[in-house]
């Protein structure tokens, strides 16, 4: 096979508070043989947020970070599932609109810029599971999490809306069902686990605002993955990490039981799978407990 | 065989029964049935009153997706019945189909729920048109086409309360005004003849307006007439710093200081955000801060990364900014 290469947009919790994300993601391209060449131009998408302030300046800048996948000629690979769904967000919409891609290039042009629409930006999870592949990752695990039942939690921007996963990726997701992260799983050598939240929402954009809301939906969620014995939880996205890592006091208070999972993100999952180390997925950057891994 | 040739498969239902006059505890009963590419939900909802048990209690009326009576939820998931077809149900789900109403805590019989709670959210929104109107005026009164594309068809919406029974807040926060409510709400504020003063800052209000919105993006993809309720609710948000309304809360702040820390960084300054966002409030964080700054999770302001190019950003930045907070 062609060896696979990528432009890798980072976002900005892979470079703060989610360090691990960033050296699994590294460590699993290294042990896969994919190259990732990072957008180090590139700037925070706005994480659905700035576009409630200014669209048109959200759409620019997104813009111009595909602008820069598009110059390597790569395809652009995220590590987020917020900054996936802004990303493709943009790309579907100025795809869309001619004219509203002419006036976002106006302004790009002032800096010597272009958007083409020529590249296309999927999220890491299906780089490896359709681009290289579950059976090669299966052939390749050194480490099976046989003794692990281990609960998918998908983040809702991976999946919903599903038009747009659909129109990026090569393979169709079902948001009321959705396979991959299982697949991926099973592919790891561990038990996948199926319960009602793995496709709901975490509540981490509104934490701020509304933090009951946001915890007690983080709270059904390791709940949810709990109750069906669940020995860990597993994401793709770094904010549902994030949330469902760092605020178990506050979603437990607000749901009025104890709960509490060691998470993993996919890449760390998968890194585990394939023989890396504790110290090279970053496991030491956990505020819930992962040592026992 | 041809491609269209009816097929038929069996599928095992596993159906919600609840009478609120009489059962203590709701119970689920099982009918397996042939089903057929032809047939949509609400065949099969008829097929167990006409077939089984003529007790059995629905609502539909129009059977053409514009009553908006029919919506149900299959196997979790919003749908309106005599628009579903269950083809469609079966690839998603398999041949194990559960029907339960759209909120079984809201069930009054078998998939009749009370709705009450839904029509109190639309109707806080003033879900009709203020304005002077002439009542013998000389001339028609013309909306443009352009202007009525603003609406971006969120008069579409058949109120069958799909989005709002899927939405997760709506189940949390019982403030919370909705999803239909919210495109209702835009409906007019879009509408150029509407000269409503309070609607806009109604809708912005903590706890029941947009700002509490978790963008799950459930009610895009649960309506069946695409109204893409969430894109509504991002053009609210949009409007009131548009027409200066937005108020200066922690929600407001939350969205403006991205910007801000963009304009300085390209990326985002997560710790510089929450104190942005927060204020004084920023305390009640400090200890889980704390222990994510024991895991090597906060990065010190002195050590905050920059995009490379940042002078790239903020020359964009200056050049097609829109708006002002
Ligand atoms: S699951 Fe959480 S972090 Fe992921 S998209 Fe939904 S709210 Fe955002
Ligand atoms: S009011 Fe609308 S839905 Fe009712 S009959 Fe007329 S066009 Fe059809
Ligand atoms: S996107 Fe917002 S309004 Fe829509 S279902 Fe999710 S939380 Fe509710
Ligand atoms: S927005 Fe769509 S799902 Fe929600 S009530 Fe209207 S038609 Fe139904
Ligand atoms: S019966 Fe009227 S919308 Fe389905």
């Amino acid at each position: 096979m062609k060896k696979l290469k990528y432009a890798l947009f980072t976002g900005c919790t892979a470079k703060q508070s989610t360090p691990e994300q960033m050296m699994s993601t590294l460590a699993v391209a290294k042990k896969l043989n994919i190259e990732l060449v990072e957008l180090t131009e590139a700037s925070c998408c706005g994480a659905s947020h700035l576009q409630d302030y200014d669209d048109f300046l959200s759409l620019v800048l997104n813009a111009r970070n595909i602008a820069y996948a598009e110059k390597h000629g790569l395809t652009m690979v995220t590590i987020c599932n917020t900054c996936q769904l802004n990303t493709a967000m943009t790309k579907h919409r100025l795809d869309k609109n001619p004219e509203l891609k002419a006036r976002v290039n106006e302004k790009l042009a002032e800096v010597g810029l272009e958007y083409k629409g020529t590249s296309n930006i999927i999220h890491f999870l299906y780089a490896i599971i359709d681009d290289f592949g579950l059976d090669k990752i299966k052939e390749m695990v050194v480490r099976p999490l046989r003794e692990f039942n281990i609960a998918p939690f998908y983040g809702c921007h991976n999946i919903r809306p599903s038009e747009l996963h659909d129109e990026s990726h090569k393979q169709k997701e079902n948001p009321y069902n959705p396979t991959s992260l299982d697949d991926l799983i099973i592919a790891c050598g561990g038990m996948n686990v199926d319960y009602e939240e793995k496709n709901k929402c975490c509540g981490f954009h509104v934490e701020l605002q509304a933090p009951h809301t946001a915890a007690v939906l983080t709270g059904n969620a390791i709940a949810g993955a709990t109750d069906q014995n669940a020995d860990m939880m597993v994401t793709p996205c770094p904010l549902c990490h994030l949330k469902l890592d760092t605020q178990t006091k506050h979603a437990s208070e607000a749901i009025g039981r104890e709960v509490s999972l060691p998470v993993l993100h996919m890449q760390q999952m998968v890194g585990l799978a394939l023989g890396c180390s504790p110290a090279e997925l970053g496991l030491k950057h956990h505020i819930t407990d992962v040592n026992f891994i | 065989m041809s491609k269209n040739a009816i097929s038929t498969q069996k599928v095992n239902f596993k159906v919600f029964r609840f009478n609120s006059n009489e059962d203590y505890l709701p119970y689920y009963e099982n009918y397996t049935m042939d089903v057929t590419s032809e047939e949509v939900v609400l065949d099969i909802l008829n097929r167990i009153k006409w077939d089984y048990d003529g007790s059995f209690s629905y609502r539909r009326s129009c059977r053409h997706g514009i009553c908006g009576a029919c919506a149900i939820k299959v196997n979790g998931r919003s749908t309106l019945a005599c628009k579903e077809s269950m083809t469609t149900m079966i690839e998603y789900f398999g041949n194990d189909i559960t029907l339960e109403p759209l909120s079984t805590k809201r069930a009054v019989k078998d998939m009749i729920i009370d709705k009450a709670d839904f029509w109190e959210k639309h109707a806080a929104v003033t879900p009709y048109l203020v304005a002077d109107i002439d009542e013998c005026p000389s001339s028609e009164n013309l909306v443009s086409p352009h202007d009525a594309e603003e609406l971006n068809e969120a008069d579409l919406c058949i109120q069958c309360g799909a989005c709002h029974y899927a939405c997760p807040v709506v189940e949390v926060n019982s403030d919370f005004f909705g999803p239909a409510a919210f495109a209702a709400a835009y409906r007019f504020e879009a509408d150029v003849r509407d000269s409503d003063t309070e609607r806009l800052a109604n809708v912005n209000e903590e706890k029941q307006g947009v700002w509490d919105c978790a963008k799950c993006f459930e009610c895009a993809e649960v309506c069946p007439k695409e109204i893409n309720p969430i894109e509504k609710i991002t053009k609210l948000h949009q409007m009131t710093f548009k027409k200066g309304v937005a108020k200066n809360n922690v929600a407001t702040r939350h969205a403006v200081g991205f910007f801000h820390s963009i304009k300085r960084h390209g990326l985002l300054d997560e710790g510089g955000l929450v104190l942005y966002s927060e204020g004084p409030s920023i305390v009640k964080h400090i200890p889980v801060a704390l222990q994510m700054f024991r895991k090597g999770k906060i990065i010190m302001p002195w050590n905050m990364p920059k995009s490379d190019k940042l002078d790239e950003i903020k020359k964009l930045i200056k050049s097609s900014s829109t708006v002002k907070f």
